[in-house]
């Protein structure tokens, strides 16, 4: 296949104008790039058709029906499982949870991550080691770090304990009191994920333009308004990337949970939306509920997003 | 080289204009020592933990359990070691985390780069419908995609196989979306010269615009890397037993042995599993910040 200029997919910049009274096409392309694109572009589309837009139907289907998992036959069961959530004495728990969950996981670590990022961008002594540690548990498996913080909160024997009794303070029941062992897998979660909001609001930081800093500092804004009126607004769309990916990530958190509580203690302490749809599905045998629950969960996401792209965008135009 | 350079904190490009303003910006002595009180206090928050973890992998059975705690082991012991890769069948599941995120990383890194080739300098009808079809794949959550796999492939008779595992993830998006926009920054000069030259389109993948893509290429590859390692859900369901399950389910097995657990062993097993992907963290840092923030930072 020889290239000719009118034929670089690239945006050209110059070449000789189309011969005049040649009909209007999409250039001289052979047709062979078409056929190499599809070659290209072919598996992965099927992959993700075949594993990811297939199941997103797929399980709007089953939630509509009584299937439990291991039974070739499912039954259409109208909106029965729906209203079964809707009057599910434990779908409220699991919806509080998933809340209290998700909004301390987003501020906290968003919050820190931007305090510790304006920290470390000084110029402190150091501050490479502890850039470092902080990013490192970001890397760890969630099931791993859910198994070494079962140990570090033992209330019998763990490190936490440790601590709390060498300053005179009794330790709480992390495993048998609800709030307490959700507030466990809660810290544990943004322990391991602290490093993301971190490294990119210190990478914004870097980015951003500091002259406009150094203005508002040298026509007496003080600190505080220099933070609310000038770099906030520059790190705006960043703190819209972080808002909508660490929201994602944390409403979908799975390996801690299930390594540390299985949703317990007294039955939903610490379940979540995802957790129960794991639940339902594999150790109840309800495939057709836990569709369901997975489906409200999506619709959730969507608004949620939604709600959130049109606040932000909104924001960011006024400025 | 700035300090920033060998740790690999330092932004991609700076935008005109910009400068490091440090201490600049909320400078002052007192910020000094502030910055200096957090920068302690966060380091303990993080390293305790993981102090913690690595301590009690090399105590006796007996001094895990003592009160007050030893914050050194009084008899350091690699016990805790043997039984962790004896008591499950741990270097089967090493082997299987191995293998799974070998090819999943290779399957992962091609199709990323071919997908990404084919929408950035391939033109053909259709195009940015495609681009969206890819993108918006990351917007599924994994758990609604859950339950109809299982189904799939079970069916299939792939429950405890490596494809079992393997094909269901491997569909790439966020490497395609990253690599797309690494191939349309390649400039449209070199890429019409070599055209000229009679290169053909893989030719000019694999010596022009490849090449001068090395930076995202090795970015994108190592957080694939690092993500297959930490796969958890879907191997989980995918296997029951060390025939194909990886590391992080060999480690809850472990756990689980005869009710009670014996925190030696599982600390060692979960200092095992965690020490590659921060071996290879601490070595590649600055390449895997780099694909990070492509993309999540504007200037």
């Amino acid at each position: 296949m020889t290239a000719t200029p009118q034929s670089s997919p690239a945006p050209v910049r110059s070449g000789p104008p189309e011969p005049v009274g040649a009909p209007p096409k999409r250039s001289g392309r052979p047709y062979g790039e078409w056929l190499l694109a599809a070659l290209l572009l072919l598996p992965n589309l099927a992959l993700l058709v075949i594993f990811t837009y297939r199941p997103l139907a797929d399980n709007i289907r089953l939630s509509f029906t009584d299937w439990n998992i291991s039974a070739p036959v499912a039954h259409y069961i109208g909106f029965d499982n729906y209203t079964t959530w809707w009057h599910d004495p434990n779908a409220h728990q699991v919806l509080k949870n998933t809340l209290i969950f998700t909004v301390a996981t987003v501020g906290i670590s968003m919050a820190l991550g931007l305090g510790l990022a304006i920290l470390l961008d000084q110029q402190l002594r150091g501050r490479n080691l502890v850039r470092s540690a902080i990013f490192a548990p970001f890397v760890i498996s969630g099931a791993a770090v859910g198994i070494a913080f079962q140990f570090v909160f033992d209330p019998n024997f763990g490190m936490i304990r440790d601590l709390f009794d060498r300053v005179g303070l009794s330790v709480p029941d992390f495993y048998q009191r609800p709030g307490w062992a959700l507030f466990m897998v809660t810290a544990t979660y943004i322990w391991k994920n602290l490093g993301y909001t971190f490294v990119i609001y210190l990478a914004a930081l870097q980015g951003r333009r500091a002259d406009l800093d150094e203005a508002a500092e040298i026509d007496g804004a003080s600190a505080w308004r220099r933070f609310t009126k000038v770099l906030l607004p520059q790190l705006r769309p960043t703190t819209f990337f972080l808002s909508i990916t660490v929201l994602l990530n944390s409403v979908q958190v799975f390996d801690i949970i299930n390594v540390m509580t299985r949703g317990g203690p007294q039955g939903y302490g610490t379940t979540t939306l995802v957790y129960q749809v794991y639940r339902e599905t594999f150790v109840n045998s309800r495939a057709g509920y836990g569709a369901t629950i997975a489906t409200i969960m999506f619709l959730i996401l969507l608004v949620v997003t939604v709600v959130q792209v049109r606040v932000m965008d909104r924001g960011m135009r006024r400025d | 080289m700035t300090e920033n350079a060998i740790t690999g904190f330092e932004p991609n490009e700076k935008p005109a204009g910009a400068h490091q303003a440090e201490a600049a910006s909320f400078g002052g002595v007192g910020m000094k020592i502030a910055g200096y009180l957090g920068m302690v206090a966060i380091f303990l928050l993080v390293a305790l933990p993981l102090f913690w973890i690595v301590i009690t992998s090399f105590k006796e059975k007996p001094d895990i359990y003592t009160q007050p705690a030893q914050w050194w082991p009084a008899h350091p012991t690699t016990a805790g070691y043997k039984s962790a890769t004896t008591e499950i069948d741990f270097w089967a599941f090493f082997r299987n985390s191995v293998i799974i995120t070998l090819l999943l990383s290779v399957a992962k890194i091609v199709l990323g780069v071919i997908s990404a080739y084919a929408l950035s300098l391939l033109r053909f009808p259709g195009r940015n419908l495609v681009f969206l079809v890819v993108i918006a794949a990351l917007m599924v959550p994994n758990q609604i995609t859950v339950i109809s796999n299982y189904a799939l492939v079970s069916q299939l008779g792939w429950r405890n196989t490596y494809q079992g595992i393997i094909i269901p993830l491997a569909g790439v998006a966020f490497g395609t979306f990253l690599m797309r926009n690494q191939f349309l920054s390649v400039p449209g000069e070199i890429i019409e010269a070599a055209r000229l030259d009679g290169a053909g389109p893989l030719k000019l993948l694999w010596r022009v615009v490849l090449p001068m893509s090395w930076p995202t290429l090795i970015a994108f590859s190592i957080i694939t890397v690092v993500n297959e390692w930490n796969e958890y859900l879907w191997p989980f369901l995918m296997s029951d037993d060390s025939r194909v399950g990886t590391l992080p389910i060999g480690l809850t097995q472990l756990q689980n042995n005869d009710g009670i657990t014996n925190w030696g062993p599982v600390m060692a097993a979960t200092v095992l599993a965690m020490l590659p992907v921060l071996i290879v963290f601490l070595a590649l840092q600055r390449h895997m910040i780099k694909g990070l923030t492509a993309g999540a930072v504007k200037g």
